[in-house]
């Protein structure tokens, strides 16, 4: 059977994947669930780590990057961005 | 000039200063949002040359004018940018029914790091159920230095804030604040009606101060346990949003002490400490006996 990929993404309270997970995103590959902007107040899951309790495989980790000479007191972008997949069979 | 009894009061300014959002439910009354609700239908809302006085913008007669003259939110304009400021641009935002896509999450304009800031004022003139896509606001996100839509990727946090309100409610953003129109899942069109204002005056000590020592909070203990329920500038200043990574957390009270120092113009304010200790560079020689 063909299978497609689902993407989570975590945005967690620290750098370490069992940290609590504060913002989150999904996209499904296989069409059987549409998310979007401000569709839930529940995350998936409450830690990084969860999510590989449950099956999801870890992508991409996000670098430890020191801040640019100036910019140690700006704010920007979630710094812990944690990418997941999984691969769902289709019909 | 507003009565002063308008004006926000200093805890008002520090939670504008905190999440960038200030909220008022149910502050129009309901024969002016059903009148603006029919000007919207009709398509008689008309906007204004950019950088206009707001006092040249919605002559009389105009429910928009009707609406930006109240007395309460008049009030709130001349606290966080002054008696007459800019009329920037106003948009009636229109989410037709059964839209089956939301805005991605952005910041309007473009990346802006100025201290001085402009508002927008976000009017709902109708009841707006969760499901009708209200706007979603995210609190605290003012500060943040991003482009745009860069930051469409992020679709939920903790501590968002999906408008779901009674008709005539209004909320005031700071223009950093990331928002985004949400999906409409009902068989009506969701009306907002936003309007931005730019200061025309130095954003200093505009609302009413009477309160302002009393409220400030002195010097305070940190980690001060029981006194962590405090209500004043600082405590309200220090408080986390609940998507804030523990880190850049701590930064963005930085950004607030920052913030409320050029507005209130007092130098030496701090929250518990943040900036006091990164402050204190001593170059007095010890003198030896």
């Amino acid at each position: 059977m063909p299978s497609r990929q689902k993407v989570m993404i975590l945005y967690l309270a620290h750098s370490a994947l069992d940290a609590p997970v504060k913002g989150w995103t999904v996209y499904d590959g296989t069409g059987k669930e549409h998310h979007t902007t401000g569709d839930s107040s529940e995350p998936p899951y409450t830690t990084g780590l969860e999510a590989l309790l449950d099956g999801w495989r870890v992508i991409q980790f996000p670098q430890l990057i020191p801040p640019y000479p100036d910019t140690e007191y700006t704010t920007s972008f979630q710094k812990n961005e944690f990418i997941f997949e999984k691969l769902e069979e289709i019909d | 000039m507003v009565d002063k009894q308008y004006l926000l009061n200093s805890k008002q300014m520090a939670e504008f200063v905190a999440r960038g959002v200030l909220l008022f439910e149910e502050l129009v009354p309901d024969e002016l949002n059903r009148e603006i609700v029919a000007a919207f239908d009709a398509g008689t809302v008309v906007s204004q040359p950019a950088g206009t006085p707001l006092s040249r913008c919605y002559p009389d007669p105009s429910p928009i004018g009707t609406l930006l003259r109240m007395p309460e939110i008049h009030g709130v304009i001349s606290s966080l940018v002054g008696p007459d400021p800019m009329f920037d641009h106003h948009a009636v935002h229109t989410r037709q029914p059964n839209t089956g896509s939301a805005q991605g999450l952005h910041g309007d304009s473009i990346i802006d790091t100025r201290t001085h800031f402009d508002i927008q004022l976000m009017y709902f003139p109708h009841d707006v159920p969760l499901e009708m896509g209200g706007t979603l606001l995210l609190p605290g996100s003012h500060f943040r230095r991003v482009n745009e839509m860069d930051v469409a990727r992020y679709q939920n946090f903790l501590g968002q804030m999906p408008m779901v309100c009674k008709a005539g409610s209004l909320v005031v953003v700071h223009h950093g604040i990331w928002h985004a129109g949400r999906e409409n899942k009902t068989d009506q069109i969701r009306y907002m009606f936003k309007v931005r204002l730019n200061p025309t005056v130095r954003q200093l000590r505009l609302w009413n101060t009477d309160d302002l020592n009393e409220t400030s909070g002195g010097n305070q203990t940190i980690y001060g346990g029981s006194e962590k329920n405090r209500d004043d500038v600082q405590s309200i200043l220090g408080k986390q949003e609940p998507w804030f990574e523990a880190a850049d957390g701590r930064l963005e009270i930085v950004n607030r002490i920052k913030l409320w120092r050029f507005l209130t113009g007092d130098v030496n304010f701090d929250v518990h400490y943040w900036l006091t200790r990164l402050e204190n560079m001593p170059e007095n020689l010890l003198e030896v006996a």
